[in-house]
């Protein structure tokens, strides 16, 4: 199943990218020419403009397209955009780990039972599990706003049961946005996880059965911890776009709650404030670096214990 | 114990498993449905009527087909480029031992670490400050599709090589078969699968991009840029066709992929 490698193998590799082989490399210059295309391209255009985020970050903000911009090491932007923006990156944040925590509960059954109970199916399941991510994202967003409907199915019956008052709606709520994400998102939480689970010694659960831990028990001492990689690379290919989206809010949610996605899109184009867009961006690409050094930490020493 | 419970009992994850599957094929069903929908009105998204006007009359909006367009030139150019530079990179990084080795891993796992906002809006920066802000069009989504899309064709292409068994390639050269050879007829084939994935996986990412898309993209209009566009005034039905068929050629592909291999792995023990 070529294809259902690639979102498994990033993080999976990500934390020991030496773990192939040591044996049998060849050396000299042929890497550099092998390698060449690939790390300029990233450089040029991944590494690069990096900088010139941040260096747009800095602008003075008496600029304009027009006047031009000039660089004056203006700090005050973040200060700006985080004064004005902060409830936005806020949202992202919170969405982000909702829909995370969702994808994790619903995904780790997935896995777990194509892992463990699928048998000869698992090929099978694990196409279906990325069959919905090869629709256009916008079309099955678009398809949830139509399911969620006000007079849609969903809200008559949710009404019909009492869940959910005469005039209730499920639209234009961050409930919508969080179910949208964790839909979206589910794929990448499902296939690491797999990964992980589908490698762990049946005989490991048996051993603890046999010592009379009774399922459940047997599940959080033996399962979930050899599964935390999974765990690991699940939640975080999941948090990452999550947090960054801005489709699900804009299709699904209200304008109460925009998310920094939306603000930074904004703010670049048609609002002509590229230094707050970048002191947003560079902000948000700050936040999740820190999160994910200190969760990747924290996930490893539990791992250890 | 009841048999029809214990059955429930061993069964139960298997069932919530399925379940949870079934549920993300709810929109999907929604689409398929739409597809076919005939409606009273444009804004109005509901299904009224059946009909086969909407597969039979696909460019009915011809921004819409304008726009597909260019996401197939996007993607077709996009993939093949990563895809090249992305298998070369792959087997520097699987075969070879060299200086910049594990930077060279942590520069390519990077871009996938970084929400998509940021990617494009840096990207955006860039482009502005490099002069090209008035020539935002192919060009500037080309660069960067083929970005986004190179670390999982590395990340693909090295995990086939990384559990590729050598054995094959050393009884090839004890078979007194020059590199060359060994190259094009044991390694690359065997590759081939990954690479092919790779760049399936590489087409549908940049096909299905909106976010880096829609801030470096200037006047130009990709498919999923369409679908927002028209999102709020009443989206055209055959937006669905297109979705139902992106599922369908995909799910051929992957099907067909398995199914092959399937047969030869059963002709190899056979």
């Amino acid at each position: 199943m070529a294809t259902v490698n690639p979102i498994v193998e990033p993080a999976v590799d990500a934390v020991d990218p030496g773990a192939a082989g040591e044996t049998g490399r060849r050396r000299g210059p042929g890497a550099y020419l092998l390698m060449a295309p690939a790390v300029i391209w990233l450089a040029l255009f991944f590494l690069v403009p990096f900088y010139s985020l941040i260096a747009t970050s800095l602008y003075d903000p008496s600029g304009s397209d027009q006047a031009g911009w000039e660089m004056t090491y203006h700090v005050g932007n973040y200060a700006t955009a985080l004064r004005d923006y902060w409830d936005s990156l806020a949202w992202s944040l919170f969405y982000g780990a909702a829909a995370t925590a969702i994808c994790l509960v619903l995904g780790y059954v997935v896995a777990y039972a194509i892992a463990f109970k699928a048998g000869r199916w698992k090929n099978l399941l694990l196409v279906l599990v990325i069959a919905p991510f090869f629709t256009s994202f916008l079309v099955r967003t678009l398809s949830w706003q139509l399911i969620l409907a006000d007079n849609g199915w969903v809200v008559n019956t949710l009404q019909f049961l009492g869940i959910l008052g005469e005039d209730g709606h499920l639209l234009a709520t961050p409930f919508a946005v969080v179910a949208g994400l964790a839909y979206n998102f589910l794929p990448f939480m499902v296939l690491p996880l797999f990964a992980s689970i589908d490698k762990i010694d049946h005989r490991l659960i048996e051993a603890s059965s046999d010592l009379y831990a009774n399922p459940v028990v047997g599940f959080f001492k033996v399962t979930w911890p050899l599964s935390l990689p999974g765990v690991v690379s699940g939640t975080l290919l999941t948090f990452i776009p999550a947090a960054g989206d801005y489709i699900n809010a804009q299709l699904l949610g209200n304008t109460n709650t925009t998310v920094i996605g939306t603000v930074i899109q904004l703010q670049a184009t048609t609002a002509n404030q590229p230094h707050l867009a970048a002191a947003l961006s560079t902000t948000l690409m700050a936040i999740i670096l820190v999160m994910v050094v200190v969760y990747i930490r924290r996930a490893d020493t539990e791992d250890l214990l | 114990m009841n048999p029809a419970l214990r059955w429930l009992r061993e069964h139960l994850v298997l069932l919530l498993g399925l379940g949870v599957l079934a549920y993300t094929f709810i929109p999907i069903a929604v689409v398929v449905l739409m597809s076919f929908n005939d409606p009273a009105t444009r804004n109005v998204y509901r299904f009224d009527g059946f009909t086969l006007d909407n597969w039979l009359n696909p460019c009915e909006d011809p921004a819409m087909c304008e726009a597909l367009g260019l996401s197939l030139r996007v993607g077709l150019s996009s993939t093949l480029v990563a895809t090249v530079i992305g298998t070369l990179a792959a087997f520097a990084l699987v075969r070879w031992d060299f200086f910049g080795r594990s930077t060279s891993n942590l520069v390519i796992f990077l871009p996938m670490a970084a929400p998509e906002i940021v990617l494009g809006s840096s990207l955006l920066a860039l482009f502005v400050q490099a002069g090209f802000a008035g020539q935002l069009g192919f060009w500037t989504i080309f660069i960067a599709h083929v970005m986004f899309c190179l670390s999982f064709v590395v990340v693909t292409v090295r995990s086939r090589l990384a559990g590729m068994d050598d054995n094959l390639e050393q009884a090839a050269q004890d078979l007194y078969a020059t590199p060359a050879q060994t190259f094009w007829r044991v390694t690359f084939p065997l590759v081939l699968p990954g690479i092919l994935g790779a760049a399936l996986l590489s087409f549908s990412l940049s096909f299905d991009d909106f976010i880096i898309t829609n801030l470096n993209s200037g006047n130009d209009t990709t498919f999923p840029m369409y679908v927002w566009s028209v999102a709020r005034v009443g989206v055209p039905m055959q937006v669905n066709v297109v979705g139902t068929l992106m599922l369908v050629i995909s799910l051929v592909i992957v099907l067909g992929g398995e199914l092959n291999h399937r047969r030869r792995m059963r002709s190899v023990r056979g």
